[in-house]
């Protein structure tokens, strides 16, 4: 049987499968279906400082291959995840887990992690840089090179534990960001978040998500975020995490020729609450169909 | 929750947009009433939230109405076909909580998750007294189904064409001691407005999993966040905030 093992920024992970955040909660509704350390890891829903409901319902919109959501990181706040959240997490998961966190200035991503620093369960900081910076006029801190170096410093100055950099690909040159990130000490990154979107309700004429705009995910991004992480993966020398409508096995393999160290799964965790398993259990068969010994070796092997 | 394949039995119209599926396969991961499940269609990128009309050992039995895509491809699938399932999802109904006589308000297709429930307070030995409301006559589904069941069946319709006119409110019997309804919002509201006692209400949103993953279907109650799907789709009177 063909090599599963890859190396993350310094931590091995059995298999490059990871549930992305917002799509796998804290894990313990997959967790009753079934063991989820057969994951490489899983990266937990999007953690801020205070608590938030998000925004208002609906929140989803299907579309073709895909959907949109507008759930506007919803969650307990770091305190609660860290008093209540994570300790429920070790009784059904013995990995390092990645911790997401978003916020909405620099002084806030540098205090959540700072808070995260210091729990032994996490291994990795995602950092989503999504988000809008409200001492910025509410401009996202992901669509300027400086403003998101701004947050890589003020976190890699918190924390000894690897940071990634979750990149928006709602920007002209995705490539300007990631240097920016690596500039400032990031120690991975990972693409690409959802695109921005809509949906219109033609009997009602409305925006279907209340919000009007959402993140599409799904199947149909796969393009769009493959060719992102081959051009990210191409131009900086620290590991990627691909994800963007990844739901097979042979997308796995696609994103990893492409660039990827490691590949997270969204939006198709939802439609098959299997799909993370049943992409892991399918990678031997996937490997051996394309003469692949061992995953590590075909990162960026695209020719 | 399990995830299933799910044979259908039959699939016959009773109105002429709401249609009736029976479907057999593993209900272990059933309950209580008022639970649903979440349906996968070819071509179709969501899973479908229907709720359980009724269930025992060896299926379900829905009730839908064909209102877009989704709902149409089920109204075309034929007996012998099968469907992709996850099963026993949401909290349900408690009848517990219910004392010696039940009334049940159900408006439009939020009619068939009160027939299970129906059947469970029967079986307890409870009194049951049942209002059904909905727009005109020919959209008059399950009157017969309740009466049988050994429950004091009210119709209501808008325009007045079969039983009492007038909304679910309208027809409110003077006597009970719980209430358990399920309908659009607007009808919910003005239930919650109109009874005298506690009860437990079935709300609808928009879903991404449908199985608590994704949060596209919270809500915020006196009680906390809670999401439609989990904690949900029943939510206690007690506990509801209702956006003005």
């Amino acid at each position: 049987m063909g090599k599963l093992t890859v190396d993350l920024c310094g931590i091995t992970l059995d298999n490059p499968v990871i549930p992305a955040s917002g799509t796998f909660g804290f894990g313990y509704e997959f967790a009753e279906l079934y063991d989820i350390n057969c994951l490489g890891t899983f990266s937990f829903k999007g953690t801020t400082k205070e608590p938030r409901f998000g925004n208002p319902t609906p929140r989803i919109a299907e579309c073709t291959a895909g959907m949109i959501n507008a759930v506007g990181l919803q969650n307990p706040g770091v305190d609660a995840v860290i008093a209540e959240e994570l300790p429920k997490l070790a009784g059904v998961f013995r990995k390092p887990v990645m911790a997401n966190v978003s916020g909405f200035s620099v002084e806030e991503y540098a205090e959540t992690c700072g808070k995260l620093d210091g729990q032994p369960q996490v291994g990795w900081l995602e950092v989503n840089v999504s988000c809008p910076n409200v001492h910025g006029g509410g401009m996202s801190f992901g669509v300027d090179p400086q403003a998101a170096a701004c947050v890589v410093r003020a976190v890699k100055a918190v924390t000894t534990k690897p940071v990634i950099v979750k990149l928006s690909p709602n920007v002209t040159d995705i490539v300007a960001i990631a240097k920016a990130c690596e500039e400032a000490g990031a120690d991975g990154l990972s693409l690409i978040n959802t695109l921005l979107g809509m949906r219109i309700d033609l009997r009602t004429r409305r925006p279907v998500i209340a919000n009007t705009m959402g993140g599409f995910s799904g199947p149909a991004i796969f393009p769009v975020a493959l060719r992102m992480v081959y051009q990210v993966a191409h131009a900086v020398a620290i590991p990627v995490v691909g994800m963007g409508g990844v739901s097979s096995a042979e997308d796995v393999l696609e994103m990893m020729l492409a660039g990827a160290a490691a590949v997270e799964v969204g939006t198709a965790n939802l439609i098959d609450p299997f799909a993370c398993k049943k992409i892991i259990d399918d990678l031997p068969r996937a490997m051996k169909a394309y003469n692949i010994s061992s995953l590590s070796e075909i990162i960026k092997g695209v020719r | 929750m399990k995830q299933c394949i799910y044979k259908i039995e039959s699939n016959d119209p009773l109105t002429a947009t709401v249609y009736r599926m029976r479907l057999s396969g593993d209900t272990s991961a059933f309950a209580r009433p008022g639970q649903f499940l979440n349906i996968a269609l070819a071509g179709l990128f969501l899973r479908r939230p229907i709720s359980v009309c009724d269930y025992d050992e060896t299926g379900v039995t829905i009730i839908y109405k064909v209102v877009r895509k989704g709902t149409a491809q089920m109204a075309a699938m034929r007996p012998g076909e099968t469907l992709d399932v996850l099963t026993g999802l949401g909290n349900g109904y408690d009848s517990a909580k219910c004392g010696g006589h039940a009334l049940l308000l159900g408006g439009g297709v939020g009619v068939p998750p009160l027939y299970g429930l129906c059947k469970e307070l029967r079986a307890q030995g409870k009194q049951v007294s049942v209002v059904l409301g909905f727009n005109t006559k020919d959209e008059v589904f399950y009157e017969t189904e309740f009466r049988a069941l050994g429950a004091a069946v009210t119709v209501t319709t808008a325009d007045g064409s079969h039983g009492v006119k007038g909304f679910v409110t309208d027809a409110l019997p003077d006597a009970y001691d719980y209430f358990f309804a399920c309908g659009p919002e607007p009808m919910l509201r003005a239930v919650c407005a109109a009874a005298k006692t506690s009860g437990q209400l079935s709300f609808e949103e928009r879903m991404g999993c449908g199985f608590g993953a994704c949060m596209g279907c919270s809500c915020k109650t006196l009680t906390g966040n809670k999401r439609i799907c989990k904690e949900g789709p029943v939510l206690e009177k007690e506990e509801i905030r209702w956006e003005s």
